[in-house]
């Protein structure tokens, strides 16, 4: 009888580069199989939905819940787990923060629908026909899990314990949470954030700060920056000061900006209006003297209109999980 | 909702953040000279308007506003110099992000209101109310309902 505490891992509405990150640990990985029964995990192991259900509740120790909830089967999955698991942690930034699956709440499920199964180009659909949950055949009925008009974050749906944030979480900060499970060192309030720092990607990024004005926005095809200043007062969109540290700066150390996969910094709610804060402060008009203030707002609005995508841009990884959570239906 | 006539008339919620030096004195003013405007606008006094996180504003509008103010000082009159303009700019920003978001531009409104400025403070007040309430209350974003998300729900 396998007496080691068990480890299971979930996807959901994810890409699988959360297990990817989880296998990068290399090596390490024989640890985990030594110190946890990895009892679950759709991606690499063949345990099944089942298996799990015949487990008694909290039977699994730690489970690792990566991607967002998207359809009815998502959210099943996520109660199912949070049920059978002691601690339940949002594995990376679709179950934290819905991530990139949660762009979607910028559209309603009837345009996604539409532009996937009627518009698309490469598709032939003459008579319009989406998925729904049940559909007749002459066999009987037909059932398919149904779809959310939203994307919700796991803690939308189920309680959660910690939060790992990253699009993946780096592994060595996926490590670094295991080996303290493996320690068994005392659990942190719960809540927590694992696996990231309390400041901010700027904190980690070696880059000058001491130029702090900005006249007009680059998309990154547009410039390619120098390699020592501060990548926002060169005018590209730096999404590091919003973003929380942990990553060690990886996108600004090869000239990209943080586009903030690992979410809003502590003490922040939001992670957009975040960067508003920032970039209203460093936007430069140019010389200010006599102008009306109606000539002001207009001097800035041609800087902002060279920024094509607000939404897209501040909350890339977090709009499900911010304030306004999406576009208003 | 009050009754005008035996209609029944929306009356919103509105919050406004006043700086300190220019605005929240326009506001007594208009108080000193007994103007009366709509008491719609809950009023919250900040130091400079440059204080105004956008995180206010939108925490706002998710814990029931249906509209909100912010006002400053005229341009050049900051007391901390230029406070005002990075609640202006920022003002600007977040109207895109708002209008992404389906939310109406008059739903977050900047002006101009100095100590001196207390009828330009009432018509403002009367203004906000008047659009906000022809716009009618704001659908609450984030407080999802299983049902309502389900599809064929």
């Amino acid at each position: 009888m396998n007496t080691k505490p068990k480890l299971g891992m979930y996807w959901a509405a994810s890409c699988g580069g959360c297990e990817v990150a989880l296998v990068n640990i290399n090596e390490k990985i024989l640890d985990v199989a030594a110190n946890f029964d990895f009892c679950f995990c759709p991606c690499l192991l063949d345990t099944k939905k089942k298996d799990i259900e015949e487990f008694a509740d909290g039977e699994i120790a730690v489970t690792f819940f990566n991607g967002a909830i998207r359809t009815e089967e998502n959210e099943e999955m996520a109660r199912l787990l949070r049920r059978k698991s002691q601690v339940l942690i949002a594995f990376g930034s679709c179950s934290y923060e819905g991530c990139i699956p949660g762009l979607s709440n910028m559209h309603t499920m009837a345009a996604h629908f539409k532009s996937i199964y009627i518009d698309n180009p490469t598709v032939d659909n003459p008579n319009g026909i989406v998925p729904k949950p049940q559909t007749q055949v002459p066999e009987g009925t037909l059932t398919i899990p149904a779809f959310y008009e939203r994307v919700r974050t796991l803690s939308q749906v189920v309680e959660v314990d910690y939060s790992i944030p990253g699009c993946p979480p780096e592994s060595g900060q996926v490590w670094h949470v295991i080996e303290e499970l493996i320690k068994g060192a005392p659990l942190p309030p719960k809540g927590s954030i694992l696996g990231a720092g309390s400041s901010t990607v700027c904190r980690e990024c070696p880059r000058d700060k001491t130029h702090r004005k900005v006249s007009r926005f680059y998309r990154t095809y547009e410039i390619i920056p120098a390699p020592e200043p501060c990548l926002i007062s060169q005018g590209v969109i730096c999404m590091g000061i919003a973003t929380a540290d942990g990553c060690g700066a990886l996108c600004p150390k090869v000239n990209m900006p943080c586009i903030g996969c690992y979410g809003p910094p502590e003490g922040v709610l939001d992670q957009g209006a975040k960067m508003i804060a920032v970039l209203g402060s460093m936007i430069d008009a140019g010389e200010r003297k006599g102008l009306s203030e109606d000539e002001m707002a207009r001097r800035v609005d041609l800087i902002l209109d060279s920024i094509p995508d607000y939404s897209g841009t501040f909350y890339k990884f977090s709009l499900a999980g911010s304030i306004l959570g999406g576009r208003r239906p | 909702m009050s009754e005008d006539d035996g209609r029944v008339v929306f009356e919103p919620k509105i919050v406004g953040f006043l700086c300190n030096w220019c605005s929240y004195a326009g506001a007594d003013k208009a108080g000193g000279l007994q103007r009366s405007y709509p008491p719609n606008v809950n009023i919250i006094r900040v130091m400079c308007s440059g204080r105004v996180d956008p995180q206010f504003v939108l925490k706002a509008y998710s814990a029931g506003a249906d509209g909100v103010l912010i006002l400053a000082c005229h341009l050049g009159d900051c007391h901390y110099k230029e406070g005002n303009y990075h609640a202006m700019q920022r003002h600007r920003m977040l109207l895109r992000i708002l209008s992404e978001h389906g939310i109406e531009n008059e739903r977050c409104r900047f002006d101009y209101v100095s100590a001196a400025d207390g009828d330009k403070f009432v018509k403002i007040m009367n203004e906000m109310v008047y659009t906000i309430r022809e716009l009618g209350p704001m659908d609450r974003l984030n407080c999802w309902s299983d049902n309502k998300l389900k599809q064929g729900g």
